[in-house]
């Protein structure tokens, strides 16, 4: 009996359940078209992000357009009809996947105002997206804005979206939430169809010696999956929405942990940076492998089969795993010392 | 009668697009006012728009106007129609080829914006120098006096020229008619088709060269047939007047607007006619009409073919009963009999044995005011029974006294013309936003509608004056509003600076944008501005547009806001009509800058209005009077002419205020306080560590450090800061670094460069901007104290970074553009060697801060030394530096000769000191300085002719540096070919390049210094090929020394690359990479910027010493260390870059990869040379 790969991933039929997750990898046809000949169930493309759109043409305006004036000169650059500064880019790159892939094309949307992310999305899903990912990146500095009021923001723009288009949507979270089943089952009501966990924080470091803040860009390695394998646990046996895992997903065991913790879908990025497009093969075969080696039929009988309803101890998934850990640390502490 | 549409533009668009759909090859170079015209064709041919024959027309700029003459010649001689636009010495270097095109009876018209010559000083601005220095090549020369009217010539010369085989040079003023925002009747293309003779057009195509039917053109002959042949094409200019008519016929029927080669209008009975030609005759007409009205014989005879000149045609146009005739010319033509218009008349007449009274007179020049005053100045002069000849008028001559007087209060504009006058800064957006309001009136009403917009030269902090008209008859009036019924001033600091109500007329509208409330509006105001509230009984009106700007996300761009409360006040359209237009016009304007563009801009224009408050007249007005132009202690000329230049009365100063010249004092930025910056840098001394690389950058010399002793410090303000210098001295003097708050313009460098942070806080610097309100005050006192500290001794200086910056600049608070990459190289240059610099500088950005009055930044020290500057032209500088150097040559011979010959009678140490004399250092040059100064006290005893000579001469025993100055339009393209014989000359001159890869001053068009993938004007898709090498060039002389520098990534080997160019004996050429606006990016980021561009090895790092042969060494060293950056990450921050990436991101990606390739070659073929080992007779000092 053959084995049975495939997945229902926000509605959509999925080959497998490894998905390109958004990054730089889509940001072009021909990438794109080594995503799908890589091995790609479903490609999520690169983010659309409002504020950058908004700062191109902010900038654009203001450095390009806003210099002083003067006799001689009253202005420094070509100035023609063809000069387009918008979302157009973004929609083309998915009208372009959609016509180039015959895997779903979903498009990722970062937004900074309500109004963004309704306007976006809609074009989104009009330039053919088959789902939408909103990507709720938000980092709260504000200490005047409480949980429940940033939760009820995030909550109301996914019912703004859900009411501007048809075509399934996923919402991508950082762990961050004082109850995340909450969060998720509210999201639920609001009229999402998954949620992807987690996004990663671009966490700037500190330079030593310029007294600065210094951007960098850190892949991920299968150390951040312990975190999604157990709010995969959590949610998987309390909501109806689609899941997939992000972050952390290096080989095919990684994909089968987040499988068996609940997933529905798998997204890869650092792995497909590091190693080019051809790994989801690999992956996949691992896991073909692991799984013909353990007898599976299909992906159904393995998912959530770790989550928090049916894994032997649940109590690892909550505070025992905490306990446990740091008793053994301890004790290991203790040796040291000795 | 074809159909046509309403079109508002400046004469310059309109006459590119006539010439854009008639031509297949144009070939240009960018020139004020011309440019437009060019930029207009390139955008077109970008765009894809073709000509009458669905061909884009191929636009290609040249390297110079007389390159893109001869490129013209080329391709009207292979058949193509050809077109150019130029002006002034543009125009002046087309000149020898447009005597070949009108030899050759070559179908041509050319479009030029009338500029005057450079003379005594430059000037972009309009009159008929040019043309008129044009008028004997044989070309045919058409004017225009209106934008309507340059957009119907235009047409008409071209389809002239093809049916008469004469060359036409279509002519209109420079910047009246060229930059007047009109609002016209556009021609279709089926006007211009049906105009054209397609049948002289392939006759012009079957006379192009062609090896199928080959002739042979360009011949020379000898004196036995030249002269014949030379008058063969007389049957030509014969006929040209005629079909002139004849075309200007036909176009009347396909437009209904009839044109004649001499059109005369007012009474059928004048007895008194003025004949004249250009924007002028437009006020002259409206003139006549007011007079003729009031029962004067008066008419003006308008001059448009004026070569070839029909002088019957001419004749038959003047009425019968004319008497009197003033002929006006926009030129002048020292010591010809009279000026060229003039003259032709006289002849005229003359040959038809006519008996008028004929006088004739100059007005005019640069864009000179000519308004109805003096029109009726000069019909009231030919009306004495004895009228003043060879008059002038617009100016007050009390040297010659030939001005004729005006009533400057005359107003002849009919009541239901709406006048408005806008004050704004340069970079508020308030031109463009009165354009869209200009726009929006043509559109949505059948009012004829006129914009003119007048900027100051500064290129910081300029100031605008829009001046506005809507009217239900055409407009005339080609002159500035005197009496306006709006005046809406867009920055509070104006009213300050300028009389900004001295054109508003009784009853006007007030509109003031300021923090302050209608409440405490009042007492703010100049004593003199709320006199004038008050007496004209003007109604006020304030906004806060810079906080309805910020609120909307739009900070600074207060244009918007501006024209709101303009729609809510001027009722020029009802309230709910202009908003809604206005919301469209931003639609269509920001459209393609963004949604988000958009929106903010409508939202400030709907803030506008609810925020907008009336201000009532208060019982009391306030007393406090606005501050001189210039403060009392500036000497005696800059308070009586600088300053009324600078408080914007220029056109009060008679002739005798004027140097006859050209030669202006030095020194003079110094007393034009602009205030312009909004912050202002806060020095902490507790954290600085005295680096002095916040001096080293400021564009501006607006921050300094001085060393003092402690005693110095007794009086100074108790409040003014100090604090021990770390690097030594016994005892340790203070340091001081000051801020000149009146000169800053806030561009924040200073703080970018500054690398001490507050360790417990590092937001805080050393250095940090600060409202500059809040301390100006108290910063001007601290300045004061600062500058009367004696300056640093220059024999005792060290000759790096810090110490060289404790040297006083004697370049200093230019009008440059806040954050300009140029300045701080001068000043560095005026800090080294500024004592006894001769400079020569190119056309250009650094010609117009170095050099357009009112004031000049180039400055003197205490004894009285500095730069001596001056600009002779854009193409020649490096002939003309080279041209001082060998005067300075034979002056140092000659004293020397001089020297030899008084030995005798002087001491003989003395005479071994002066010609022995090591100058190599500061300390040798002081030295030499007092032997001068010893010698000329020996020569003062005696009594011999060569002492006396010897006198003259004896400064030239001081070593002088020569130092060479110019962008890279020049030193690139028009300059480089007198560039290349200065390398080869040997002279010992100091070359530097101010590289900011653009054609800054013009407004960005490329240059062959722009690199691949930026977009520039004329490169609107991005360059493809890559920037030349010059330093390659030069050091391939081998003899050349050659630097590249990059001051805010590598200052030190700046200063080294300085010195060492300015030691060596013989050429030295230094690139300097220079961070411009045009490269569309915030500058205050460019000392980041420029590190990336070296580390990425964009911008390479280098000195080559020929010096170094001589002693063995490798001539090239590569400063810039090893690769770090990516180019791509460079490129990605300017948007000259991301212009491209946004517009079509792939072809961005290959200019990437195409720029990536082009710098790795050149950093290999630089490691190779640095590497270059020679034989051994070459390194001991064989020749090369």
């Amino acid at each position: 009996m053959s084995l049975d790969l495939s997945t229902r991933y926000l509605g959509l039929e999925l080959a497998h359940p490894l998905v390109a997750g958004a990054g730089p990898l889509s940001t072009s046809l021909s990438q794109i078209r080594s995503l799908e000949d890589g091995g790609a169930a479903a490609i999520v493309l690169r983010s659309l992000f409002e504020e950058q759109i908004t700062g191109q043409q902010l900038g654009a305006a203001r450095h390009l357009y806003g210099h002083a004036e003067s006799s001689e000169a009253t202005s420094w650059f070509p100035d023609t009809d063809v000069f387009a500064l918008g979302p157009e880019e973004y929609l083309e790159l998915v009208r372009g996947a959609r016509a180039a892939v015959k895997v779903p094309v979903i498009a990722s949307l970062n937004g900074t105002t309500p109004g963004g992310w309704v306007h976006y999305a809609r074009l989104m899903e009009e330039a053919g997206a088959s789902a939408v990912e909103l990507n709720l990146y938000d980092v709260p500095t504000d200490a005047e804005a409480d949980a429940t009021a940033v939760e009820r923001r995030q909550l109301e723009l996914v019912r703004d979206v859900r009411a501007a288009i048809s075509v399934p949507l996923a919402v991508k979270l950082s762990p961050f939430y004082s109850s995340l089943p909450a969060f998720v089952r509210a999201l639920e009501h609001a009229g999402a169809n998954g949620v992807v966990l987690f996004n990663r924080f671009y966490q700037p470091d500190i330079d030593l010696e310029a007294l600065d803040l210094q951007r960098t860009l850190r892949l991920s390695d299968s150390s951040e999956l312990p975190l999604r394998l157990r709010w995969l646990a959590v949610l998987s046996p309390q909501t109806k929405l689609s899941l997939a895992a992000s972050g952390g997903v290096h080989g095919g065991r990684d994909a089968l942990k987040v499988l068996m913790a609940g997933a529905h879908a798998v997204q890869m990025v650092s792995a497909l940076l590091q190693h080019g497009p051809k790994r989801l093969r690999l992956v996949l075969a691992e896991m073909r492998e692991w799984l013909e080696e353990h007898e599976y039929e299909s992906i159904t009988t393995l998912r959530g089969s770790m989550n928090l309803a049916r894994c032997p101890d649940p109590a690892h998934y909550e505070r025992g795993n905490y306990m446990a850990l740091l008793s053994s640390w301890q004790e290991a502490g203790a040796h040291g010392r000795a | 009668m074809l159909p046509q549409m309403s079109i508002l533009v400046d004469a310059n668009e309109a006459v590119a697009s006539v010439a854009h759909r008639v031509s297949e090859v144009i070939a240009i170079y960018p020139i004020t006012p011309a440019s437009s015209m060019a930029e207009w064709c390139d955008e077109w041919s970008v765009a894809g728009k073709k000509n009458l024959w669905g061909q884009i027309p191929r636009v290609e700029q040249l390297q110079s106007e007389a390159g893109a003459a001869g490129t013209v010649h080329g391709a009207l001689q292979a058949g193509s129609l050809s077109t150019t636009f130029t002006a002034s010495q543009g125009l002046l270097l087309m000149i020898p080829n447009m005597y070949k095109i009108a030899g050759e009876l070559t179908a041509f018209t050319m479009h030029v914006a009338a500029r005057t010559l450079a003379t005594h000083a430059l000037s972009i601005f309009g009159d008929h120098s040019d043309v008129m220095a044009c008028r004997q090549t044989g070309m045919a020369l058409l004017c225009s006096s209106s934008v309507q009217e340059a957009q119907d010539l235009a047409a008409i010369a071209h389809a002239a020229s093809l049916e008469s085989r004469i060359p036409f040079l279509h002519f209109f003023d420079g910047f009246r008619t060229s930059h007047e925002v009109h609002r016209i009747e556009g021609l279709s293309d089926e006007v211009l088709r049906s105009l054209l003779d397609e049948q002289a057009i392939a006759a012009h195509r079957a006379r192009a060269l062609s090896p199928e039917h080959p002739v042979i053109r360009g011949t020379a002959h000898n004196p036995d047939t030249f002269f014949q042949a030379r008058e063969a094409a007389n049957p030509f200019y014969d006929a040209c007047p005629r079909i002139v008519e004849q075309v200007m016929e036909r176009f009347a029927k396909l437009t209904g607007r009839r044109y004649k080669l001499f059109d005369y209008h007012g009474d059928p009975q004048a007895e008194r006619v003025l004949v004249l030609m250009g924007s002028g005759a437009e006020a002259a007409r409206e003139t006549v009409d007011w007079l003729v009205a009031r029962g004067e014989k008066v008419g003006v005879l308008v001059v448009r073919l004026y070569r070839p000149f029909d002088g019957l045609g001419f004749l038959a146009a003047l009425p019968k009963s004319t008497k009197t005739l003033a002929v006006l010319d926009r030129t002048k033509e020292p010591g010809a009999p009279c000026e060229p218009l003039h003259l032709d008349v006289l002849a005229t007449l003359f040959e038809a044995h006519k008996q008028l009274r004929v006088v004739g007179g100059r007005y005019g020049l640069s864009s000179k005011e000519f308004t109805p005053a003096m029109v009726k100045s000069v019909f009231d002069e030919i009306a004495k029974p004895d009228p003043r000849n060879h008059f002038t008028v617009g100016i007050v001559d009390d040297v010659t006294r030939l001005s004729l007087e005006w009533d400057a209060e005359l107003d002849i504009e009919a009541a239901d013309v709406t006048r408005a006058v806008f004050y704004g800064l340069g970079s508020d957006g308030t031109v463009g936003a009165n354009k869209n309001t200009i726009k929006i009136v043509g559109e949505e009403t059948e009012l004829v509608t006129q914009g003119y917009f007048v900027y100051d030269s500064k290129k910081s902090g300029s100031t605008t004056v829009s001046h506005l008209r809507f009217s239900p008859r055409p407009i005339r009036s080609t002159y500035l509003i005197n009496k306006a019924g709006f005046v809406a001033v867009s920055q509070p600091g104006l009213v300050e600076r300028i009389d900004v109500l001295e054109l508003a007329a009784p009853g006007a509208v007030f509109l003031l944008n300021t923090p302050r409330s209608a409440a405490e509006v009042f007492e703010s105001l100049p004593e003199d501005v709320a006199r004038t509230i008050v007496e004209r009984k003007l109604r006020f009106y304030v906004i806060d547009a810079h906080k309805v700007s910020t609120d909307v996300g739009l900070p600074g761009r207060v244009s918007t806001v501006m024209q709101g409360c303009f729609f809510a006040l001027s009722g020029v359209l009802p309230r709910e009509q202009a908003f809604a237009a206005a919301r469209r016009a931003i639609e269509k304007t920001f459209k393609r800058r963004g949604a988000e563009v958009v929106k903010r801009n409508i939202d400030a224009l709907e803030l506008a209005e609810a925020r907008m408050a009336a201000v009532p007249v208060p019982a009391e007005l306030p007393t406090r009077r606005r501050a001189e132009a210039v403060p009392a202690a500036a000497p005696e000329f800059v308070k009586r002419v600088s300053a009324a230049m600078i408080a914007g009365h220029g056109n009060r100063l008679p002739v005798s205020a004027f140097p006859p010249d050209g030669t202006w004092p030095s020194a003079t930025a110094q007393w034009e306080k602009r205030s312009i910056a909004r912050e202002i840098p806060d020095w902490d001394p507790k954290i600085c560590i005295q680096c002095n690389k916040c001096a080293l950058v400021c564009p501006h010399a607006a921050i300094r450090a001085k060393l003092c002793a402690p005693e110095a410090l007794a009086n100074a303000p108790a409040s003014f800061q100090t604090t021990e210098w770390k690097a030594g001295g016994d005892p340790h003097p203070r340091y001081a670094l000051q801020v000149a708050p009146d000169d800053c313009t806030g561009c924040g460098l200073c703080v970018a460069i500054c690398p001490a942070k507050d360790k417990s806080n590092p937001r805080h610097k050393a250095i940090d901007m600060a409202p500059a309100d809040e301390k100006r005050e108290a910063e001007r006192v601290h300045w004061s104290f600062f500058e009367a500290l004696p300056e640093a001794p220059r024999e005792e200086q060290k000759l790096d970074v810090k110490h060289v910056q404790l040297l006083q600049p004697l370049f200093e608070f230019s009008g440059a553009c806040s954050g300009c990459g140029e300045t701080p190289y001068l000043k560095l240059a005026s800090q080294l060697f500024g004592d006894r610099m001769l400079i020569a500088n190119a056309t250009g950005c650094s010609s117009i801060y170095g050099g357009n009055q009112p004031t000049t930044p180039w400055s003197v020290n205490k004894q009285g030394r500095g730069p001596a500057w001056a600009n002779s032209l854009f193409e020649d500088n490096a002939e003309f530096g080279l041209g001082f150097r060998f005067s300075l040559d034979q002056s140092q011979d000659r004293a020397r000769m001089l020297l030899a010959a008084c030995a005798g009678s002087l001491p003989e140490e003395l005479v071994r000191g002066l010609v022995e004399a090591d100058q190599s250092s500061e300390a040798g040059i002081a030295a030499q300085r007092a032997r001068v100064v010893e010698l000329r006290k020996q020569l003062a005893r005696s009594k011999t002719r060569e002492a006396r000579q010897l006198e003259t001469f004896a400064e030239h025993l001081v070593r002088r540096s020569v130092w060479i100055i110019g962008g890279d339009g020049w030193a690139y393209d028009i300059g480089f070919g007198g560039l290349d014989h200065l390398f080869s000359s040997g002279a010992d001159v100091n070359v530097l390049v101010l590289d900011t890869e653009v054609y800054s001053n013009t407004g960005g068009q490329q240059s062959k210094a722009t690199p691949i993938g930026a977009t520039a004007k004329f490169a609107a898709a991005g360059r493809s090929t890559g920037k030349k090498d010059l330093g390659l060039i030069a050091m391939s002389y081998g003899h050349v020394y050659v630097a590249s520098v990059a001051l805010y990534a590598r200052d030190a080997q700046v200063i080294k690359a300085f010195t060492e160019a300015e030691s060596y004996p013989g050429p030295s050429l230094i690139i300097a990479h220079s961070p411009c606006i045009a490269h569309g990016y915030d500058l205050s980021k460019s000392p980041e910027q420029q590190k990336l561009a070296v580390e990425s090895g964009v911008w390479p790092v280098y000195r080559f010493d020929p010096r170094r042969l001589d002693t063995g060494e490798l001539p090239l060293a590569v400063d810039s260390g090893p690769i770090k950056a990516r180019v791509a990450d460079y490129m990605k921050n300017e948007g000259r870059f991301q212009a491209v990436a946004l517009r079509d991101p792939a072809r961005y990606a290959e200019l990437v990869a195409l720029e990536e390739r082009h710098i790795a070659e050149r950093q290999a073929f630089h490691e190779q040379l640095a590497g270059l080992k020679l034989k051994s007779a070459v390194a001991q000092g064989a020749p090369l």
